[in-house]
């Protein structure tokens, strides 16, 4: 039943910016900490590489603040496939709970293409096979029990940072 | 007709919400497996998936010979994300308004 096109999940949005614009505010930290769960991405940019999004030291502040150990690692993984500006396919493991971790590596894809009148589009493929509780998790499921909207969150707020150069205003 | 609209205009329609759900249910299906659910001609789901897939609301990606169908929330995010943003800075600048208000009332009591 829960064959492979079933457990895919796919994203995509347009947005006002050139590929490059987009293609860094995924891939660099001083991006990814403005938008979506924050956190600062770290990858090596070839096949092979490593990637992972470490806390910010104001997330773990934050975190020691309400009792809660904020782990240093939020997601890991590997880097299969770098065409920048246009593509990046990568393993992808969830590790802020022991159990999502448990679930193991799922897959990225990003596709990143140049549409009319300065436009952009982006296509997030998020290929979740034996990771249940990560897929309700990225479709913004656990949303009401604090668990974030997921990819819908991220890539909204990924628009309005790079359209207005402002973080969105609520999390 | 702007992005809103396309979005706007693809929800109101019974067969198209049915659609959605049916990708909400399972995602990634093939025009046959949405077509068997529907008492319409295969022409009529077609149509229907082409303006669904113009709001955004519907990705098509190729797998070998299949076009596989995937439902796109973004769009009704973005939606939302706007009118929420739109009423916090309502909220925000009505509070403010009232800050002035009330300062302005105790600068005139005091002089």
């Amino acid at each position: 039943m829960a064959d492979e096109s079933s457990t895919t999940q796919v994203y995509r949005v347009y947005i006002k910016a050139t590929p490059q614009a987009i293609w860094d505010a995924i891939t660099q930290p001083e991006w990814t900490e403005r938008f979506g769960y924050g956190g600062s991405a770290e990858y090596d940019l070839r096949p092979g590489g490593a990637y992972r999004t470490v806390s910010t030291s104001e997330m773990r502040e934050a975190g020691a603040a309400m009792g809660y150990e904020f782990p240093e690692v939020m997601v890991d993984g590997e880097v299969l496939e770098a065409e920048p500006p246009h593509k990046l396919v990568q393993t992808w493991r969830m590790c802020m709970d022991p159990r999502l971790m448990g679930e193991g590596f799922t897959r990225v894809t990003y596709e990143i293409s140049e549409r009319n009148g300065g436009v952009s589009r982006l296509t997030v493929t998020h290929e979740l096979s034996g990771a249940p509780m990560l897929a309700a998790m990225v479709s913004g499921h656990g949303e009401e029990q604090g668990a974030g909207g997921g990819w819908n969150f991220i890539l909204s707020a990924l628009k309005t940072l790079l359209e207005t150069g402002q973080p969105m205003l609520h999390g | 007709m702007d992005d809103d609209d396309r979005v706007f205009k693809a929800l109101a329609d019974p067969t198209r919400r049915f659609l959605l759900d049916l990708l909400f249910a399972r995602d990634g299906r093939t025009l046959s497996e949405l077509d068997a659910e529907l008492e319409m001609s295969r022409f009529g789901v077609m149509k229907h998936l082409k303006i669904l897939e113009d709001a955004g609301l519907v990705v098509t990606q190729r797998s070998g010979r299949e076009k596989l169908h995937y439902l796109n929330p973004v769009p009704i995010r973005l939606i939302h994300d706007r009118w929420i943003d739109k009423y916090n800075e309502r909220r925000v600048s009505a509070l403010a308004d009232l800050k002035h208000d009330l300062e302005k009332g105790k600068d005139q009591s005091r002089g």
